[in-house]
């Protein structure tokens, strides 16, 4: 990394601490526990994960976004939880099940996810437009397997794990989160891939004529997308033992307040993933603070509208200001023409 | 805008039934809506005799008109090249809190008077999403989910959860207005409602402030392009704060149908159903990029998405299927709608 320090990572390093600060002195102490810490940690991956999803189809610019995401996590679930169980048993083979479990959930996943790509880059479709089709789709379709109830997913051990078992006193499935952020920062630094994203997501046009393979990379981004829909699916799955069409409601905007408080440019091209894991973190420190001053969901939603408003706000008036003296005052006050505009 | 061009340069070549057919398209993408609903109507009836009937009519037009008038406003501000997935959230609020007022402080309030509140509150509301986003300058996506939680959240931890189940008398008698109604020959009583008209009229009033005036020429013109619009001298932020409030006021009112017409005042429902809104509005040929599609248009695509919410029952497909069709109609329509402009 450069020398010079990014503000948006200290504000959000700042704003962790401040919370756990605040938090631990609100509850004098039981809130740094141990066991809290673990419970918090457990809780993070679903959600980071999703926010991650929405980061990458963000950052491939032109209205980017995924609204399916949580639907098509819990088709993976419904679907591989009911295909699994009709082939395997989960009390005789418990690791063949739970291996075939993930695969098949994965799968599904990317199959979405690569329905989505191929849909907004070969048809042109907005992809607002359709991640709204397909959010629809894949819930419609978890709705006609499951028939409109939750489906009990075998409770093999090494499933179990995933969500409840612990690695050195660490949370298996905040290790996996933490691995997943790892590889797919290293990818969008390093690989060829990643840099070409930000580039189309700075300037389509101008990468258009670089000779990039836009479709090719759209497919990607989106196919990864559906990767961790499944991923989360496992969790999930892993968690709460039943799988839903309907669970996680309120989980896409959560996923978008972490990609917005981390400063992901909502017009593409730029995004990093130590502040959407950090942004992930601090939001639920706060939800837990939440829980432990036993304020109902009904506040919490309100905190989340309250707090996506902020940071868009925030984002507008320059954070940089707050934390750095800048000598060059930003002026933009007229919109950049938006980086493509080839409607015909 | 488009079709004048279109027509000039196609014209005068072989006129087969094909080209002319997809010229009819070009020109009005609502006709494939239209094509639509006559096919799935023609199916429906010919599998279920139940279908053909006056009481059907009268079940769809009254199914329509909550969702008609929030699909008015999405279709206004779609056509501005914005997206609003707050209107839902601002409908409840403001129903709920109207009622309950008028429930515990005025419950002589005439009929004109609680739909003028729950209007002005709608439209306070979307006078406060305009204004975000005009000033955070943000997709208004982004912006209007999180003034969903906003509104929603407030309504739940501080105006109340509890159902208002005993009405005044005139809401009460508000939704019972008749139309016309007539006792079937099965024995079962029919009527169309009197609020179906309010829908009319809002039809007519979007129609012409879309077609007859200058803000709606410059909605149009912000949502083919904001960056021409802007160097064109129309005024973006009056623009963004009209539609929002509009689409406010128009939610404001079809919160207080849904309470009227069910009878009671539930603060959980509506928020959830934006969905199926703007899958309507989209399916009415309104492109989501903006600056294009029709209230007539807008008004078909209601009629889809109702038909296939409340009458493919009746052809033995089972409920648990309106999503996946009502999703895959989307994705057709907005692929349909693309390759037309592809050529």
């Amino acid at each position: 990394m450069k020398p010079k320090t990014d503000p948006q990572l200290a504000f959000l390093i700042s704003i962790n601490v401040l919370i756990l600060l605040c938090a631990a002195i609100l509850s004098r102490g039981a809130f740094i526990d141990s066991y809290n810490l673990q419970s918090m940690a457990a809780q993070v991956p679903e959600l980071g994960l999703l926010a991650i999803g929405v980061m990458l189809a963000m950052s491939s610019g032109n209205g980017g976004i995924d609204l399916s995401g949580t639907a098509l996590a819990n088709l993976s679930g419904v679907a591989s939880a009911l295909l699994v169980s009709a082939f395997l048993s989960a009390d005789a083979d418990p690791w063949a099940f739970t291996v075939a479990f993930v695969a098949v959930a994965m799968l599904v996943g990317l199959l979405g996810g690569v329905l989505n790509g191929l849909l907004i880059a070969h048809l042109g479709l907005t992809p607002i437009l359709c991640t709204l089709g397909t959010q629809m789709l894949f819930t419609g379709v978890a709705v006609v397997l499951s028939g409109g109830v939750s489906v009990r997913v075998g409770s093999a051990g090494p499933l179990m794990e995933i969500a409840n078992g612990l690695v050195c006193g660490v949370p298996i499935s905040f290790v996996i989160f933490c691995v997943i952020s790892l590889l797919i920062g290293m990818t969008l630094k390093f690989s060829p891939f990643g840099i070409q994203l930000f580039l189309m997501g700075t300037n389509a046009k101008a990468a258009r004529y670089s000779g990039f393979a836009l479709s090719r990379i759209l497919i990607r981004t989106y196919g990864m997308c559906g990767v961790l829909a499944g991923v989360v699916a496992v969790l999930i799955a892993s968690r709460n033992v039943n799988v839903k069409w309907d669970y996680g409601q309120s989980y896409l905007l959560i996923a978008i307040l972490i990609t917005v408080m981390a400063g992901v440019k909502t017009e593409g091209g730029y995004g990093r993933m130590i502040c959407i894991f950090l942004s992930a973190t601090a939001l639920q420190l706060l939800s837990s603070m939440f829980n432990f001053l036993d304020a109902s969901n009904f506040i919490r939603d309100f905190a989340w509208g309250m707090l996506l408003l902020i940071f868009l706000a925030t984002m507008r008036y320059d954070l940089k200001s707050l934390f750095i003296r800048t000598t060059s005052i930003p002026t933009s006050s007229v919109q950049r023409p938006p980086a493509s505009t080839n409607h015909s | 805008m488009s079709c004048a061009n279109s027509l000039s340069v196609d014209g005068g070549g072989e006129f087969t039934f094909r080209s002319r057919v997809k010229k009819r398209l070009d020109n009005r993408p609502e006709l494939f809506t239209l094509f639509l609903i006559v096919a799935l109507s023609v199916f429906v009836g010919s599998v279920n005799r139940d279908f053909l009937q006056v009481s059907t009519f009268f079940d769809l037009a009254r199914s329509s008109t909550v969702i008609g008038l929030f699909a008015l406003g999405v279709f206004v501000i779609l056509a501005a090249g914005g997206i609003d997935l707050s209107f839902t959230a601002i409908a409840a609020l403001s129903m709920y809190s109207v009622t309950k007022l008028v429930v515990s402080y005025f419950p002589e309030a005439p009929m004109l008077l609680v739909f003028l509140a729950a209007a002005s509150g709608g439209a306070l509301l979307g006078l406060i999403n305009g204004l975000l986003v005009h000033g955070l300058k943000a997709p208004s996506m982004i912006v209007t989910i999180g003034t969903q939680y906003l509104f929603r959240g407030f309504l739940l931890s501080f105006v109340g959860t509890v159902w208002v189940l005993s009405l005044p008398d005139k809401m009460e008698a508000f939704g019972k207005i008749a139309l016309f109604s007539f006792v079937s020959k099965q024995g079962t009583h029919a009527m169309l409602p009197a609020f179906v008209l309010i829908l009319v009229f809002a039809s007519l009033l979007t129609w012409w402030i879309l077609n007859r005036t200058l803000i709606g020429k410059a909605i149009f013109a912000i949502g083919g392009s904001l960056p021409i619009a802007e160097r064109l001298g129309y005024n973006v932020r009056a623009v963004h704060i009209f539609i929002f409030t509009y689409t406010g006021a128009l939610a404001g009112i079809a919160g207080m149908i849904h309470v009227c017409s069910n009878r009671l005042a539930n603060p959980f429902d509506l928020v959830g159903s934006e969905i199926d809104v703007i899958a309507a509005v989209v399916l009415g040929g309104a492109r989501i990029t903006g600056g294009t599609g029709t209230v007539p248009g807008t008004l078909l695509g209601v009629v889809l998405v109702v038909l296939i919410n409340n009458v493919l029952i009746m052809a033995g497909v089972p409920s648990t299927w309106q999503r996946v069709i009502v999703g895959a109609f989307i994705l057709l329509a907005g692929a349909l709608f693309l390759l037309r402009r592809k050529r």
